[in-house]
């Protein structure tokens, strides 16, 4: 892929990386609360602060709570504004989440993706972002600290974007992409800044232009405020996709709503989310040398769903195994499955599928485990029974 | 002191609103909105003020103004004092946060809390009706001792709430804020300064109105500002101002009416009136006294 400048790779960590691109994208207002495995982003921040690299009003509030109404409130002053957080951070945030989709706020929140308490753990899994999927935000996985970066980047276009004018959050896996060192390539910040530009937004508290925010808004109108946050949902993917054209213009990665290892001829495909899927890739390779037809479907984009992109994919393939990182207690399927499900009905496809959680709480997903979803696939899609429809791999009975 | 001629003419909280008829809160709004000197932003917690003021497709607001939550608005002023800040514009705006009792000293203490360490530049205003009206009164942190509300009724056993008010200014004085004042909605020359000053501290300042609602407290829709009045005048709502630390009594009142004449017209302390419940009468007035003593020590007039 052409490259238009020189490529600067730097070592740094999946919150590290994010953090890096706030700066790089000149948030106005930061406001934020710590909480594990998201920290190294606002303690990051919190020293291009007190060096005195970025130009941003930094709000350390007392909760995640107040970090989320703090940045609706600058969002609806016209700011650019970027958060952070995890796990119980996010569930505290939940209502804020609705008010910020709702009041259609452009604000970009990393989440470090972390698991939910009880028992309390600090480790990754997805049940924190799974439990607000439907929370009205735009939702994007990355697989690495490298996708974070350059998704973290594109959502602040793509937030601002007045077809959209919508939340985005950016989930990066706790502590496996996190905490991990990688090497980043990073774009320069006239790049940046190129890219991004500064925000105009259509409506803002304004003295000059009085309008009211958030009025009650009853039987008579509701629908309709609700209709037009799923007409904004509906937009975004065109916007996303030329976000995503530009940004390969600069920096020469490409993204979409998901991507396709090996698919084309598979008779089994994995779904997943996140980092699992470059150990999914990586044992597609193996038992690709072993001559077996298998490939990786990666969502990035979770929110709106690549509903017809991926039944175009799943018509290719015989069977496909979902992965979910998060349960859905009560549910036939985890909530991926369930959303990878709708697009095969909706399609009219035949494609088998079934369901794997795995990696709950941070419990290491090994090649082994990933090798196992993919014969179980071989044997349903060879015309054996399958055992279970949903099942947990890589753990104790 | 201000006086009626210099006040502005015109309603940034205009007619029209859906607020009951005597209600004390709309009454401090729209006297919040002509004591303003300089553009406003305002936040609004979520309460009565908030569902009356702003039904869609209409409004009473003639000023940028944003609901959100309920126990949020401290924190969402900081945001907007963050972006203003930003923006180099935050010296030319009031911003000011409304919030009823159960929005302040409920659940959004935290916020308030918050914002008030962090000295965002805001003004916020706890107007006081001593529980959650627009839910149908039940008790809050600022009901009194002794009222009957929805969820601290009055039983032939239990005769109404039996935890006292909480003391919302000096939580707020503990943080440090340059301006915190309570004020009545009866008294509109000391509340329109009270706001002034408030506003004009560089940094977070409070006001704790106390705006009686008819419904609530069950009394005639015209006897509002009669009540506040007594409220004042009976000393069981004290008016005064802390400002750096000092406190000092707006209103002194050397003679107190019997607080049985504020407490008579309200259908929420009825109950207190009857034979078997005496004592709490009692412990009600114990209260205002040991309150009232409090505050006139803390600002060096024990004798008023």
């Amino acid at each position: 892929m052409a490259k238009t400048v020189s490529e600067k790779i730097v070592g740094m960590n999946g919150d590290e990386a994010v953090a890096f691109a706030a700066k790089q994208a000149d948030v106005d207002v930061v406001a934020a609360y710590p909480i594990t495995p998201q920290t190294i982003i606002v303690e990051r921040f919190s020293d291009y602060v007190a060096n005195g690299e970025v130009d941003t009003q930094y709000v350390c509030v007392e909760s995640e709570h107040s970090a989320l109404s703090a940045c609706v409130g600058a969002s609806l002053a016209g700011s650019r504004v970027f958060t952070a957080t995890s796990s119980q951070g996010l569930a505290l945030m939940h209502e804020v989440l609705y008010l910020a989709s709702g009041l259609r706020t452009p604000i970009v929140m990393a989440v470090a993706n972390r698991a939910l308490s009880a028992p309390i753990n600090i480790h990754n899994d997805h049940s924190d972002m799974m439990g607000s999927r439907d929370c009205g935000w735009i939702q994007i996985y990355a697989e690495n600290a490298q996708e974070a970066y350059d998704w973290t980047l594109q959502a602040f276009r793509i937030a601002e974007d007045h077809r959209v004018s919508l939340p985005v959050s950016v989930n990066l896996d706790g502590f496996t992409i996190s905490h991990a060192m990688e090497g980043v390539a990073i774009l320069e910040d006239d790049e940046v800044s190129k890219l991004l530009g500064k925000r105009s937004p259509t409506y803002k508290l304004d003295p000059t232009n009085p309008m009211t925010f958030g009025a009650l808004t009853l039987p008579d109108y509701y629908s309709e405020f609700k209709r037009q946050q799923v007409d904004a949902m509906s937009s975004a993917p065109p916007v996303i996709s030329a976000v995503a054209d530009e940004f390969r213009r600069t920096s020469g990665r490409q993204y979409s709503a998901l991507s396709a290892f090996n698919v084309e001829d598979a008779d089994v495909a994995i779904v997943c989310l996140g980092s699992i899927a470059g150990t999914a890739r990586t044992v597609a390779t193996k038992l690709r040398s072993q001559g077996k037809r298998v490939g990786v479907i990666k969502i990035w984009q979770y929110r709106p769903f690549p509903t017809a992109e991926l039944a175009k994919l799943l018509s290719k393939v015989k069977c496909v195994g979902v992965i979910d990182r998060a349960v859905s207690f009560g549910a036939p399927y985890g909530a991926v499955c369930s959303d990878t499900a709708s697009a095969k009905v909706m399609a009219g496809i035949e494609t088998k599928l079934f369901n794997v959680v795995c990696g709950l709480g941070g419990r290491d997903v090994k090649p082994t485990d990933i090798e196992s979803v993919f014969e179980t696939g071989l044997r349903y899609a060879r015309g054996e029974p399958v055992d279970e429809h949903v099942s947990f791999v890589g753990v104790r009975d | 002191m201000v006086t009626l001629k210099e006040l502005p003419t015109t309603e940034l909280f205009g007619p029209g609103h859906r607020m009951c008829t005597g209600c004390g809160p709309a009454a401090t709004a729209r006297m919040t909105m002509k004591a303003l000197e300089k553009p406003a932003i305002l936040v609004n917690a979520t309460g009565c003020l908030e569902v009356a003021s702003t039904i869609y497709p209409e409004t009473a607001w003639r000023v940028p103004w944003v609901h959100t939550l309920f126990e949020n608005a401290a924190a969402v002023a900081s945001g907007i004092e963050a972006s203003l800040l930003k923006e180099g514009k935050a010296d030319a705006v009031d911003i000011v946060a409304f919030g009823g009792d159960g929005g302040t000293f409920d659940i959004g203490i935290q916020a308030l809390s918050g914002a008030l360490e962090r000295k965002h530049d805001f003004t916020y205003i706890c107007y006081d009706n001593e529980a959650y009206m627009n839910t149908g009164i039940q008790r809050s942190g600022a009901t009194p001792y002794g009222a009957s509300t929805t969820t601290t009724p009055a039983g032939s056993k239990i005769p109404g709430k039996m935890d006292a008010k909480k003391d919302l200014i000096g939580v707020c004085v503990a943080h440090g804020v340059e301006y915190a004042a309570t004020a009545c909605v009866a008294y509109w020359n000391d509340y329109i300064t009270k706001v002034r000053r408030a506003a004009a501290v560089k940094g977070p300042a409070v006001i704790h109105v106390l705006a009686p609602c008819p419904l609530g407290w069950r009394f005639e829709t015209n006897q509002t500002i009669k009540l506040a009045k007594l409220a004042v005048q009976t000393r069981y709502f004290p008016l005064y101002e802390v400002e750096r630390g000092k406190y000092k009594l707006s209103m002194k009142i050397p003679k107190p009416v019997p607080l049985e004449e504020f407490l008579k017209p309200q259908g929420r302390f009825r109950h207190l009136f009857a034979s078997e419940f005496a004592q709490n009468l009692e412990e009600l007035k114990r209260q205002v006294d040991s309150n009232w003593n409090r505050v006139a020590q803390l600002c060096g007039e024990t004798g008023a």
